[in-house]
């Protein structure tokens, strides 16, 4: 199993190369001077020259990768160019406001999820498992940047509940954990649960279906095992592969929270990214981008190491 | 998935194949049509596609007439069925003529994911070796990727605009499709009967066309069906954020966006777009799913 383990982990290290070539590659794939955010339309071709230099965008293509790499592994993603200020500090900041809302959109999602797929896993064919499918087709079908919107327009605008946008009730620089902020996280995390929501009841649904019609399972019943008893065993089989989806998941409202950030105006790594993209700001692109990337790699290759760990079942030569 | 692999020997008459695969086509037919989802799914579908289609002859008022003085209307205005948008333009022509746009920017991406990555998915799957596992590992590297930032980091590199969004959709779907593609395409490479026909001396380019092609394309069609929902979303979601799709041209994702503004005047009126990328996407997902049980493929 080590064998495997390190032969998973050294598989890995080709991947965040790749990853981090592409997300090199996006400067270069932009129409355009990489510049033309920061010149002024009437800029000399002698500033302009300086400006390439200054930034490097003069020197060959391999040369420019190789010590982008390098540098990004000091923990030096370059500068913003719309702000001068180091990408790797505004990535940090925005990765831990976005984690917040990804976390617990995750709980939110797996607590549910799991619920729903459990008693429809159990009650197969029943009224309730028809409707913990439909939850579940809604739940990966429902636009969730709509979805947000019409939950601000229920529980903002109509009920006055919830605020509707931002990070807290003096700017979104001031994070405390106490209700007058925590309220402003409860729409978009529940906005985003509904994602990992659909998918894990439906996975879980399938994990506990599969289950029950294992032949263990009459034998334990014919054991003369309660039914809480089975109830273990049926827990025990389920959860690692359920884990590991809620694991994956994490990673992918990690990645893809930008639409909702955008509706809530939550200050992480999407409304970076908006700001990025719309402000031609192509190493504050770069940056973000390579540290999501590389963030659901890693994650990726956890679930894969804990899920070989922990599941005896799993054998992998 | 392995339902669709016939293993006969008899793989010398061509004309076999296209008997067959009637009977199946309409075993497969027959069972999507007595199941009540699917066909709910594809009634909103046809309904979605007749608008798009005979758009100018549905819409009620020019879609692009704005007025000053008829802003935002409500719901239920006489003369404005569906209300107006903040340019005061019929929301109903405006959903109307958007079902173009939409439909096409979601379901184009899939199409074209479908034949660049199904083609390099079984490509990579029939040939094996040190081929395969170079254009595996480099897919590996897309995969790596979530959809939706790969999606947004894309187009927001290239910009704005139809051509670019297609592009970074398209080149979301493609390592996705592909590595169905290659795992079918394997499973049916090392089967007897593929075997036979090379014994029996057909070229690879023959035993790919006329042995593998047939057994695989059911199992990476209905994956692929199963991305439209999501590349609905995606597509409408670029045009959200002002990528994708330009005004003043009709879109629902755009709509919603330019409609956002309006959501403390007339919230219903913002969200009514959202209704119907929502119900595109989920008529895609129980069509999808409604297909994969009918040929039985897990």
């Amino acid at each position: 199993m080590l064998s495997y383990l390190l032969r998973r982990a050294l598989y890995a290290l080709p991947i965040m190369l790749g990853v981090a070539f592409l997300c090199f590659m996006l400067v270069h794939i932009a129409p355009g001077d990489p510049l033309v955010s920061i010149l002024p339309p009437d800029a000399s071709a002698d500033l302009q020259k300086q400006l390439m230099e200054l930034y490097g965008f003069n020197r060959p293509l391999p040369v420019q990768f190789f010590s982008w790499v390098w540098r990004a592994l000091h923990g030096d993603l370059g500068t913003s160019i719309a702000t001068g200020r180091p990408v790797a500090g505004e990535v940090i900041k925005a990765v831990g406001n976005t984690m917040m809302i990804a976390a617990l959109a995750t709980l939110i999602g797996f607590a549910f999820g799991a619920l729903f797929g459990f008693v429809a896993g159990y009650m197969r064919g029943s009224w309730i498992d028809r409707a913990a499918s439909l939850v579940s087709v809604t739940g990966v079908s429902v636009p969730h940047y709509w979805l947000g919107m019409v939950l601000v327009i229920v529980f903002s605008v109509k009920l006055m509940w919830l605020p509707a946008t931002g990070a807290g009730p003096d700017g979104s620089d001031d994070w405390h954990w106490d209700w007058a902020h925590f309220q402003y996280l409860v729409l978009p995390a529940v906005t985003m649960s509904f994602i990992p929501m659909g998918i894990i009841a439906r996975t879980v649904r399938a994990l506990v279906a599969d289950t029950l019609s294992q032949e263990f399972m009459v034998g334990l019943r014919a054991r003369g095992l309660s039914e809480f008893a089975l109830f273990r065993h049926v827990l025990k089989n389920c959860a690692p592969t359920a884990l590991a989806v809620m694991g994956l998941q994490l990673g992918y409202l990690l990645g893809g929270s930008i639409l909702i950030e955008t509706v809530f105006s939550w200050p992480g790594t999407g409304f970076l990214l908006n700001a990025a993209i719309f402000q031609r700001d192509l190493p504050l692109l770069q940056g973000t981008i390579l540290v999501l990337a590389l963030f659901f790699v890693i994650l990726n290759l956890l679930v894969d190491i804990l899920q070989t760990v922990f599941d005896p079942r799993i054998e992998r030569g | 998935m392995t339902t669709t692999i016939t293993t006969t020997g008899d793989t010398a008459k061509p004309l076999a194949t296209p008997l067959r695969s009637r009977g199946h086509g309409a075993n497969v037919l027959r069972r999507l049509v007595r199941n009540p989802q699917a066909m709910l799914g594809a009634t909103v579908i046809l309904i979605l596609l007749i608008m798009a289609v005979a758009a100018p002859l549905l819409m009620p008022a020019d879609p692009f007439a704005a007025s000053m003085f008829n802003r935002l209307k409500p719901i239920g205005t006489p003369g404005y069925l569906l209300g107006t948008d903040e340019l005061g333009r019929d929301m109903l022509s405006r959903l109307i003529l958007g079902a173009r746009l939409s439909l096409f920017m979601g379901v184009t991406p899939v199409l074209l994911a479908f034949g660049i990555g199904g083609a390099i998915g079984i490509m990579a799957g029939y040939a094996g070796g040190v081929l395969n596992a170079l254009v595996m590992r480099t897919i590996d590297v897309l995969y790596a990727f979530p959809s939706v930032l790969l999606a947004i980091a894309l187009s927001g590199a290239l910009g704005t605009g139809i051509g670019n969004a297609l592009v970074s959709l398209t080149v979301v779907f493609i390592p996705q499709i592909a590595r169905i593609a290659e795992s079918v395409t394997t499973q049916v490479r090392r089967s007897d009967f593929v075997d036979a026909a090379r014994a029996s001396g057909a070229s690879a380019l023959t035993i790919v066309r006329v042995h593998v092609l047939g057994n695989v394309i059911g199992p990476i069609f209905v994956f692929s069906t199963s991305l439209i929902s999501v590349s609905m979303i995606l597509a409408s979601g670029l045009s959200f954020l002002g990528l994708g799709v330009t005004p003043p041209n009709p879109e629902w994702g755009l709509m919603l966006n330019t409609l956002r503004t309006a959501i403390y005047v007339q919230p219903w009126l913002a969200a009514l777009p959202g209704v119907f990328i929502f119900a595109t996407s989920i008529a895609f997902n129980v069509l999808s799913d409604g297909l994969r049980a009918a040929m039985e493929i897990k």
